[in-house]
C-alpha cells in the first residue's frame, strides 16, 4: 500500500511541433467526417440557451435574445455536436493529466500575487472572453482555429485581433504574470 | 467523398466526442492545461501557444488541399465561418484582453478545469457570465452584431492570391515565426521561468 502513496512526478509536455501536428490532423478528421471543425465556446453558448429555455422562455424565444435560433420551434438547444465535442475535451483532457500525472486541485498563479488576485483576474478575463466569442461568432477554436485551417478571412482576422490586442495591453497586466 | 456526414446527423455527435477528446487530450499533453504557460505568449518566456497552434493550422489546411487533389474531399462543403467586419474586429479585440488578464480561452480553460486548476473553473465561471451578460444586453447592439456581413470570404480571395500560393507564404511566416520566437524565449528564460 505504501508504494501507492509514493507522488509521481508529472511528465514532461509533448513536443509543441507534435502536438501542433497531431492537432492538424484531428481539425482535418473533423472537416472530413462532419464538415465542421472544432468549436469550444459554443457549447457554453448553447449551455446558457438551455437554462434560459427553462427559466425564461418567453425572453429566449424573443426577438430580443442572441440565441433565439438555437431555440426556435422548441429545439434542444444542447442537441449539438459542439455540446459532444466540450464533453470530450473534458475527458481527454483528464485521460492526459491522469497519465501524465497531472491530476492535482490548484489554483496556478504567479508567487508575485495572490490567488485572490489570480481568482478576480480569471473571472473577469473568462467574462471579456464570453462577451468577445459571442461578437467574434467562436473563439480560439471555432473562429480561430478552424478559421485559420480553412484560410477564412474571419479567422485571420480574430487571430490577428486576440494576438495584436494581446501584446499591445501585455505591458499593462504584466503583474499578473512576472 | 467526404465530408461524410453533416452537423445535423447523429453520428457526427458521436464523432464530435471522439475529436473532443483527441483534442482535449492534445491541448493537455502540450500544456495548454497551464495558464501560466499559456500566458507565455505574450512575455517571452513560452511561445508553446503559438508553435502548436500554427503547426495545427497549417497542417490541416495543407490536409484539406491534398484531400481535395485526391478528390476525397468537396471543400465547397465545408462550413467556413462567415465574416461579420465589425463584429469579427471588436469581437477579437475583446478576446486580446481576455486571455492576457484570464490566461485563458475557453478550450484551454476545460481542459486545465479537467485536471482540477482552479483558476480554469473560475475563468469558466466568468465566460458563462460573459455570455448571459452578451444575450442580456443584445437589443443594443443587435444590429452592430449583424452589419457588413461578408459571407465565407477567405483571405487569399480577398488578398487576390490563389490558395496555394497564399498557403505557400502562410507556412513560411509560420516558419519565421518559430525561428524568431525561439530566439526570443532563449534570451527572455535566461532569467528562467518554472511552472
Amino acid at each position: 500500500m505504501e508504494e501507492a502513496k509514493i507522488q509521481k512526478l508529472p511528465k514532461k509536455y509533448m513536443n509543441p511541433y507534435l502536438a501542433g501536428v497531431l492537432l492538424g490532423i484531428v481539425i482535418l478528421l473533423s472537416f472530413y467526417l462532419t464538415h465542421e471543425g472544432l468549436g469550444a465556446s459554443g457549447a457554453f453558448k448553447r449551455g446558457v440557451a438551455k437554462v434560459e429555455q427553462i427559466i425564461i422562455p418567453s425572453h429566449v424565444q424573443s426577438d430580443k435574445s442572441a440565441f433565439k435560433h438555437y431555440v426556435t420551434d422548441g429545439k434542444d438547444p444542447l442537441k449539438n455536436r459542439l455540446v459532444y465535442m466540450i464533453i470530450g475535451v473534458f475527458v481527454g483532457g483528464f485521460l492526459s493529466g491522469a497519465v501524465n500525472n497531472r491530476l492535482k486541485l490548484k489554483l496556478e498563479h504567479s508567487p508575485k500575487i495572490t490567488s485572490r488576485k489570480r481568482a478576480i483576474a480569471a473571472v473577469i478575463g473568462g467574462a471579456l472572453f464570453g462577451i468577445g466569442s459571442a461578437f467574434g461568432r467562436g473563439c480560439t477554436s471555432g473562429a480561430g482555429l478552424d478559421g485559420l485551417a480553412t484560410l477564412a478571412t474571419s479567422g485571420f482576422v480574430v487571430v490577428g485581433m486576440i494576438f495584436g490586442v494581446g501584446y499591445l495591453v501585455a505591458w499593462f497586466f504584466r503583474k499578473l504574470w512576472i | 467523398m467526404g465530408p461524410l456526414f453533416f452537423a445535423t446527423d447523429e453520428w457526427s455527435f458521436v464523432i464530435a466526442l471522439v475529436i473532443g477528446i483527441a483534442f482535449g487530450y492534445i491541448l493537455e499533453s502540450a500544456g495548454f492545461s497551464s495558464s501560466r504557460k499559456l500566458a507565455g505568449v505574450f512575455y517571452g518566456y513560452d511561445f508553446v501557444v503559438l508553435q502548436v497552434f500554427f503547426t495545427a493550422a497549417i497542417t490541416a489546411a495543407i490536409g484539406l488541399l491534398f484531400f481535395e487533389y485526391f478528390g476525397w474531399i468537396d471543400l465547397s462543403q465545408i462550413w467556413v465561418n462567415r465574416f461579420y467586419t465589425g463584429s469579427a474586429i471588436l469581437g477579437g479585440a475583446i478576446m486580446g484582453f481576455g486571455f492576457v488578464i484570464g490566461g485563458f480561452c475557453p478550450g484551454t480553460s476545460a481542459c486545465a478545469s479537467a485536471i482540477g486548476k482552479i483558476d480554469a473553473m473560475i475563468f469558466l465561471g466568468g465566460f458563462i457570465v460573459g455570455v448571459v451578460i452578451f444575450d442580456a444586453f443584445y437589443p443594443l447592439y443587435k444590429t452592430f452584431y449583424k452589419a457588413g456581413n461578408r459571407g465565407a470570404v477567405t483571405i487569399y480571395e480577398d488578398l487576390g492570391m490563389n490558395r496555394e500560393v497564399f498557403l505557400l507564404l502562410f507556412v513560411l511566416f509560420a516558419i519565421v515565426s518559430f525561428v524568431v520566437t525561439a530566439y526570443i524565449q532563449q534570451r527572455v528564460s535566461q532569467k528562467s521561468k518554472k511552472y
